[in-house]
């Protein structure tokens, strides 16, 4: 908290938030939370976002220290910018949570989404799928005469807009594993 | 050295070496091997509750007034849902206290067992955190652990939920000194620029106040010396929220009464007029602010919390200083005495002297009367016939509350117990046992409504059977009084059900309870009356029968700036819009 920005011989306003507050600013932000892997510890932060009126775009979590029994839950959220500071000092002030980065902005970071798509079709379609598929390095881990499972790993916009091209050529399910995030270097 | 002993005995053992001295609790089928060790030992007096609720605000109650962490033991199912109001309550004011709860034993968890709940997931969003503890070996450390998390950082409840294969099963013991706290430790030293930008704006500050809360409290006697010696020495003016009454004394020359929405006409005016703010352990709760929008326009704001998501909460501040109150005042004090104990004394003079303005507005006036007693002269009475005796106040939820607030001085820390942010009926009976069992020489009184009262009135059989003398003085309007004020002044005047009708007869309800029972309704009596009840050793019950249409002013209508006070009625007609009744 070094940068304290205190309007020295200010006596206006100072207390509100001198943005519009016609203009709500809506932000992503994907935050990784490092939490003791006990039990109830997942319901405890989604009981935090249902509870408290925020939102989840994605949540994923696996323990990734087994010695130490933590796990990393990432979780992309969208809010204001008020909304985005209390979601981190909330998660922060939780017992089992370790840390809290915002990597949206703690620098660079790399997100990655594993989708699977199941695109079934014949004749043009199929053959439009499979060179799609080949295009966005998609790869083909199940198919039939009639159907293709494709696996998927990028951003999720990458997903999002691979879903996009599927849909006329017969896709009938998709599953995604939502966001894994590393801040980028070291 | 590690012993083994089973759950049960590990419980008990825990509890001793917690320094637990008092257990508030209701067995069942799920905890009786707990209860078989409270029967074995007699360094832990257990004190049979008659509903859960009560056994947790009696908890409540202890800690409060103690400043240690209260205890409270139920049985699974009924047991623990019963507990979810008491628990709810202690995290909204921020109250150190375990609950420990049995569970089915755990090969049955999941099965609908008789008197299964999953108890874990239905206090899990009011506690500070919980646990259920499947292994017998994990017990003991997890219980210490609790401990710490329940009187660390931000003060609250935390729950155990105890499987009862788990009680009868045997591991060694991990002692307090093993169990696992460091993961858990949250700061407590302020950061020192922060807390040296809040000495330079408070140096040169033309209109400074200091809005304390319940914080102060939590953090310890020591913190309310510091707030004590800092106020003084400044010479600011300092106002508090409910939760944080005694912290500094109401006969302190500073002190400006309570703010909020009932709060005094001075302190609210202060809160606006302000230059600089200095928000000390308190929240910014809703009660407190008002409309948002037009809260103290003109000030910079310094807000000391422990709890860093306080902080921008609902009021954007201009330094933040997350620390524990006592550290942070500390460190300032001896920053601005190094300083050389700056203040802006022509600013300060002005600035009292536009206070004492306000002052003479005696916003707590009332109109008297000699043929009914009117609920703020039974206060005055109270305080006065009280006044310099080992004095500690409970409340119940409403008109009352508010008034008790308004009309009773406190001098000290821990001495006032009252449900602030939840404002649960039904807290200030088992409260005030709490604080009496803690405190059993004391004069303890539990400023109550009737409606309020009613609502755990069970547990005079608690106060009857461990000789708690607790008074309850209650007010009796036979109305929902605070309920009818917001009738009468937004809702048109339709009192819709907010009338007590088929009240019990107090004075025999006393005597079916064994205790005393007192009714005045004259003004002239109530002096004598409220001797008697003093002087009783025992419990009492006394119906003092009050004005029935009193409403409490000042009051700040909901979504109202502070600037837009009620303060009689002359002044309700037609002020609150559509939008201010949406709120609560
Ligand atoms: C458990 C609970 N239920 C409902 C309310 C809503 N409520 C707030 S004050 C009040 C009336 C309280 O009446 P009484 O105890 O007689 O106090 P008075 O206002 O008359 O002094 C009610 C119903 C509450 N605070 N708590
Ligand atoms: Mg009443």
């Amino acid at each position: 908290m070094s940068a304290l920005n205190i309007k020295r011989g200010s006596t206006s306003h100072s207390a509100y938030d001198l943005r519009d507050p016609n203009a709500e600013i809506i932000e992503s932000h994907t935050l990784a939370v490092v939490v003791d892997n006990e039990s109830g510890v997942l319901a405890r932060v989604i009981g935090l976002f249902s509870g408290r009126g925020y939102n989840i775009e994605s949540l994923t979590v696996a323990e990734t220290d087994h010695a130490r029994h933590l796990s990393r839950i990432t979780i992309v959220t969208t809010g204001t910018p008020e909304v985005i500071e209390q979601i981190k000092a909330q998660l922060g002030r939780m017992v089992p949570v370790h840390e809290v980065h915002d990597l949206t902005v703690e620098g660079p970071s790399v997100q990655r989404e594993l989708a699977l798509f199941k695109v079934a079709g014949k004749g043009e379609a199929r053959i439009e799928a499979l060179r799609l598929a080949e295009i966005f390095r998609a790869h083909v881990v199940d198919s039939t005469l009639e159907s293709f499972v494709f696996e998927m790993t990028g951003t999720p916009e990458k997903i999002d807009s691979f879903a996009e091209l599927m849909r006329p050529l017969g896709l009938k399910e998709i599953a995604r594993t939502g966001v894994a995030a590393l801040a980028r270097g070291v | 050295m590690t012993k083994a002993m089973t759950g049960a005995r590990m419980v008990v053992q825990a509890l001793k070496d917690q320094g637990v001295d008092v257990v508030f609790g209701y067995p069942g089928g799920a905890v009786l091997p707990i209860y078989d060790e409270i029967f074995q030992q007699n360094d832990i007096r257990h004190i049979l509750v008659r509903h859960e609720q009560g056994a947790v605000h009696m908890a409540e109650g202890y800690a409060r007034s103690t400043g240690k962490v209260g205890v409270a033991l139920v049985t699974s199912g009924p047991g623990a849902t019963n507990a979810v109001t008491g628990l709810t309550d202690a995290l909204m004011d921020s109250i150190p206290i375990v609950v420990l709860s049995g569970q089915v034993p755990t090969f049955m968890i999941g099965t609908d067992g008789f008197q299964e709940a999953d108890t874990v997931g239905i206090t899990r969003p009011c506690t500070k955190m919980n646990w259920l503890v499947k292994d017998t070996a994990k017990l003991s450390g997890t219980i210490h652990e609790a401990f710490h998390v329940a009187r660390s950082g931000r003060h609250g409840p935390v729950l155990i939920d105890i499987p009862k294969d788990v009680q009868f099963a045997t591991a060694d013991y991990t002692p307090m000194q093993r169990a696992r706290t460091e993961h858990y430790q949250p700061r407590v030293k302020g950061d020192i620029e922060a807390i040296t930008a809040m000495v330079e704006m408070l140096e040169t500050a033309e209109r400074p106040i200091f809005y304390t809360g319940g914080g102060v409290i939590n953090s310890g006697v020591a913190a309310s010396q510091l707030l004590r010696e800092f106020v003084d020495a400044t010479g600011f003016p300092i106002t508090s929220t409910l939760m944080g009454l005694g912290a500094y004394p109401a006969s302190g020359k500073s002190w400006l009464g309570m703010l909020g929405m009932h709060g005094l006409y001075e302190a609210n005016l202060a809160m606006h007029g302000c230059d600089l703010m200095i928000n000390v352990g308190a929240r910014f709760d809703d009660r407190i602010t008002g409309r948002i929008k037009d809260f103290s326009p003109h000030s910079r704001k310094v807000h000391i919390d422990i709890d860093p998501s306080s902080i921008n909460k609902v009021i954007r501040v201009d330094v933040p200083i997350i620390g524990d109150v006592g550290h942070v005042l500390e460190d300032a004090l001896r920053i601005w005495k190094a300083r050389g104990r700056k203040v802006n004394k022509e600013g300060l003079a002005k600035w009292w002297k536009q206070i004492a303005e306000w002052k003479a507005v005696n916003c707590l006036d009332y109109k008297p009367s000699t043929k009914t007693i009117k609920p703020q002269y039974a206060l005055q009475r109270l305080e006065a016939l009280t006044k310099g005796m080992d004095r500690y106040i409970t409340t119940e939820v409403g008109q009352h509350q508010m008034w008790a607030a308004q009309f009773l001085g406190f001098e000290g820390p821990n001495r006032w117990m009252t449900s602030g942010g939840l404002g649960t009926m039904g807290y200030g009976l088992p409260a005030s046992i709490g604080v009496q069992v803690a405190h059993p020489e004391a004069l303890v009184i539990n400023v109550a409504g009737e409606a309020s009262w009613l609502m755990n009135m069970q547990e005079m059989g608690t106060a009857m059977q461990f000789r708690a003398p607790v008074k309850q003085f209650i007010l009796n309007n036979e109305r929902l009084g605070m309920v009818r004020q917001w009738q009468e002044l937004l809702h048109g005047e339709r009192y819709s059900h907010s009338w007590s009708e088929s009240l019990p007869d107090f004075v025999k309800l006393a005597e079916a309870f064994g205790c005393k029972g007192l009714k005045v309704s004259d003004p002239k009596d109530l002096d004598d009356a409220i001797m008697e009840m003093i002087r009783y050793d025992g419990p009492v019950i006394f119906d003092c029968l009050v004005e029935k249409h009193e409403n409490c002013f000042p009051m700040i209508p909901s979504g109202k700036p502070h600037n837009e006070m009620l303060l009689g009625e002359a002044d309700t007609q037609g002020v609150i819009g559509a939008k201010g009744a949406v709120l609560v």
